[in-house]
């Protein structure tokens, strides 16, 4: 009992081999789509390069770049088989290739499917990441000359401007941190030499932020040093002053803008899927039907088009079978080497006999 | 003597028109590229009306705008008026309008190069409007209480930070004009008592600037406050430091980028106009050629097509009598009703 039969008349067939020539046309530029919004998502990841401590999360888009290529690869060749189906002459030749073709785009569906999986699981992990790299970026803010380090200063200024965030989940972590470098510090002067003492590792903290920090939607000049000293300043309260510096963390506004981006492409990939899929159903009732027409001593009449032979359970218990076959083979050749020559003709002649009835029957 | 004749024959007079039409096509696009063009100026000068006091012009945008949209109307036009022309029953309906449409299409290329010209030309204006513009900027900057003016220092901050620039010349602008607002002042201190007093208009002035212009690549953290005094800060001499604030003024960096944008419009404006005149002297050969069938029967028979009927000296002096004929068609019609009104 086939899985969904449909009968094709010869016109129904040739409208099937354009719509699929079409459909996979349209096939090809969603792969091309993929390809670029993996190369999209790559170069901004790439971009802030510095402050991820790790690159597992470069694995979600050089899986769509794959991807894609592959699925522009083969949607090209579904199209060329398309265009020699009607064709009795030209048609045979992609048998054998039909297969592995259904096999490749089996494994292209999976696979973006996985990728949908992937950007949402490795959240946690490119949280982790982006919380190791600014955290060294803070504590190497201050290293403007040792070579290696000297532009962690500007990529975290420039960081914090363009997300409008200060520190890693908030701005005390400056206070944590010396981000100011030695060589501009004055060592005879008392408050320096106060500072210094003041903590165990000798480092010049202060409860100060850097100029990046600042908010420019806030009313007043922004407050820089002194932020815990509520004296220090004018009119200013500390615990309830809120648009002075930018309140949220680097960490946080990073892993949200990443978050967004492979969200927002969510659709897009469950859409190509979709295609992808119809294709290949196309694909296999177009093969099907073609070659009963091919198998019919008129190619102009009729034919059935199928998903499967027979059903699903007898499907795959053939399958089992062939592969347990081939398996048996492997395993009978070697041995058919030494002694067990005999042996194994015999096995071959007792198959081979095994096998015969069943046809007639 | 016909001005640039050329032979056609059916196949030629067919190529003719089929090349005309597919330049009419990208000269549609070429249309809906000035109008985006426009759009796009307009939408850049309105982001920025804040710093040039929303004082200023939008007549090239809105020009562009109105360009373009003719061009797509006559190129569409034209296009389907070539289209039809290897149709004779269908290109017979159109012969009428024709000459006067080439005429129209001859005047929209001379605006078209006028636009061009002047996208280069508006760029004086534009500079003086932004020096006014910003000089009160950052005089309201303190402002942040003032309904009207609360949103002047953010506007002025993100551009100082974008355009990576600071004050009008130079970051000395913000030495001039009290830039913190009154509210945050403890006028019962000495130091600013001493600085009120230290001055005619009783203003907080101080060697100081905002945050925002502050440069990321400095080695050493902004240096915002005492900027002129070298003993404030350790390892620091104002004449020498370079990379502390930015050394650009606003002025300059906001006129080249308006600039680059007028200079690149004004580049495009004239290739589009150069597309314009091509598609023009095509049609006029299709015109021509489909006027001058030496069999008007037969369609298959060869004509000549021209620019101009008759060379460039004779048909400058035709228009000139035409109109001085209609000059004196007035005047004797003037002339007329005072005999009368003498006679009489």
């Amino acid at each position: 009992m086939a899985v969904l039969k449909m009968k094709f008349t010869q016109q129904r067939r040739v409208r099937l081999a354009q719509g699929l020539w079409l459909l996979s046309w349209l096939a090809v530029t969603c792969g091309a789509f993929i390809f670029s919004l993996g190369v999209y998502i790559k170069i901004e990841l790439l971009r802030r390069d510095e402050v991820m401590e790790n690159k597992e999360i470069h694995c979600v888009p050089n899986l769509l770049m794959m991807v894609g290529l592959a699925s522009i690869g083969a949607n090209w060749v579904a199209s060329r088989v398309c265009q020699d189906s009607l064709d009795a002459s030209r048609f045979p030749r992609w048998k054998v290739l039909l297969l592995l073709w259904f096999a490749v785009a089996a494994l292209l569906c999976c696979l973006l499917l996985t990728v949908v999986i992937l950007s949402y699981a490795l959240q946690g992990r490119l949280e982790e990441s982006l919380k190791v790299g600014l955290r060294n970026g803070i504590r190497f803010y201050k290293d403007t000359d040792v070579p290696g380090r000297c532009f962690q200063k500007e990529t975290i200024d420039r960081l914090q401007m363009e997300f409008r965030c200060c520190g890693n989940n908030n701005f005390k972590d400056w206070f944590e941190v010396q981000w100011v470098s030695n060589r501009y510090l004055d060592f005879t002067s008392q408050e320096v030499k106060d500072r210094i003492r003041s903590n165990v590792d000798g480092r010049y903290l202060l409860d100060g932020v850097p100029f990046s920090c600042c908010n420019p939607a806030s009313p007043r000049p922004c407050l820089q040093r002194h932020l815990t000293d509520s004296r220090a300043h004018y009119n200013y309260e500390y615990q309830s002053e809120e648009l002075n510096l930018y309140s949220r963390g680097c960490r946080q506004a990073l892993t949200d803008y990443y978050m967004s981006l492979m969200n927002s492409t969510g659709p897009g990939v469950l859409s190509v899927i979709l295609i992808q899929i119809s294709v290949l159903l196309s694909m296999r009732y177009l093969q099907t039907a073609v070659e009963g027409a091919m198998a019919l001593e008129s190619p102009e009449g009729e034919s059935e088009g199928y998903i499967l032979e027979k059903g699903v359970k007898e499907t795959y218990a053939d399958m089992k079978a062939k592969a347990v076959e081939l398996l048996k083979f492997a395993q009978v050749d070697p041995a058919s080497d030494g002694e067990g020559g005999e042996e194994g003709e015999k096995e071959a002649d007792a198959t081979e006999k095994a096998a015969t009835p069943t046809p007639a029957s | 003597m016909a001005l640039m004749v050329v032979k056609f024959d059916l196949k030629k007079r067919v190529k003719l028109a089929q090349t005309v039409w597919f330049m009419y096509w990208f000269a549609v696009l070429a249309g809906i590229l000035v109008l985006s063009l426009g759009l796009f100026f307009k939408i850049e000068l309105r982001k920025r009306s804040e710093l040039m006091d929303n004082n200023e012009s939008h007549f090239l945008p809105n020009l562009l705008i109105t360009m373009g949209l003719i061009a797509c109307g006559i190129n569409a036009f034209g296009g389907k008026v070539c289209y039809d022309s290897l149709d004779p029953l269908k290109f017979a309906k159109w012969k009428p309008v024709l000459k006067s449409f080439l005429v129209f299409c001859l005047g929209f290329n001379a605006l078209l190069v006028v636009t061009s010209l002047l996208c280069f030309v508006m760029r004086i204006p534009l500079q003086f409007t932004l020096a006014e513009g910003l000089k009160n900027g950052m005089k309201y900057y303190k402002d942040t209480d003032t309904p009207g003016r609360c949103y002047m220092k953010r506007t002025l901050d993100l551009m100082q930070m974008e355009f990576r620039c600071c004050g009008n010349d130079n970051y000395r602008d913000w030495f001039e004009i009290q830039w913190v607002s009154n509210r945050y002042l403890d006028f019962s201190s000495k130091e600013v008592k001493d600085r009120i007093g230290s001055n005619v208009d009783g203003q907080y002035l101080m060697d100081g600037v905002p945050f925002s212009c502050c440069n990321p690549s400095s080695p050493r953290p902004c240096i915002q406050y005492q900027m002129t005094n070298n003993s404030a800060h350790y390892s620091y001499d104002h004449y020498t430091e370079e990379l502390n604030v930015w050394r650009r003024g606003c002025r300059d960096a906001l006129l080249s980028y308006y600039g680059g944008i007028m200079n690149t419009i004004g580049a495009l404006v004239f290739l589009v106009t150069v597309l314009e005149v091509a598609v023009t002297v095509g049609l006029q050969y299709v015109d021509t050629s489909l006027s001058t069938l030496s069999n008007p029967e037969d369609i298959e028979s060869e004509s000549e097509g021209f620019l101009l009927e008759k060379t460039v000296k004779e048909t400058f002096t035709d228009i000139m009598a035409k109109m001085k004929s209609m000059g004196k068609g007035a005047k004797v019609e003037e002339g007329g009703e005072e005999g009368v009104a003498t006679v009489s």
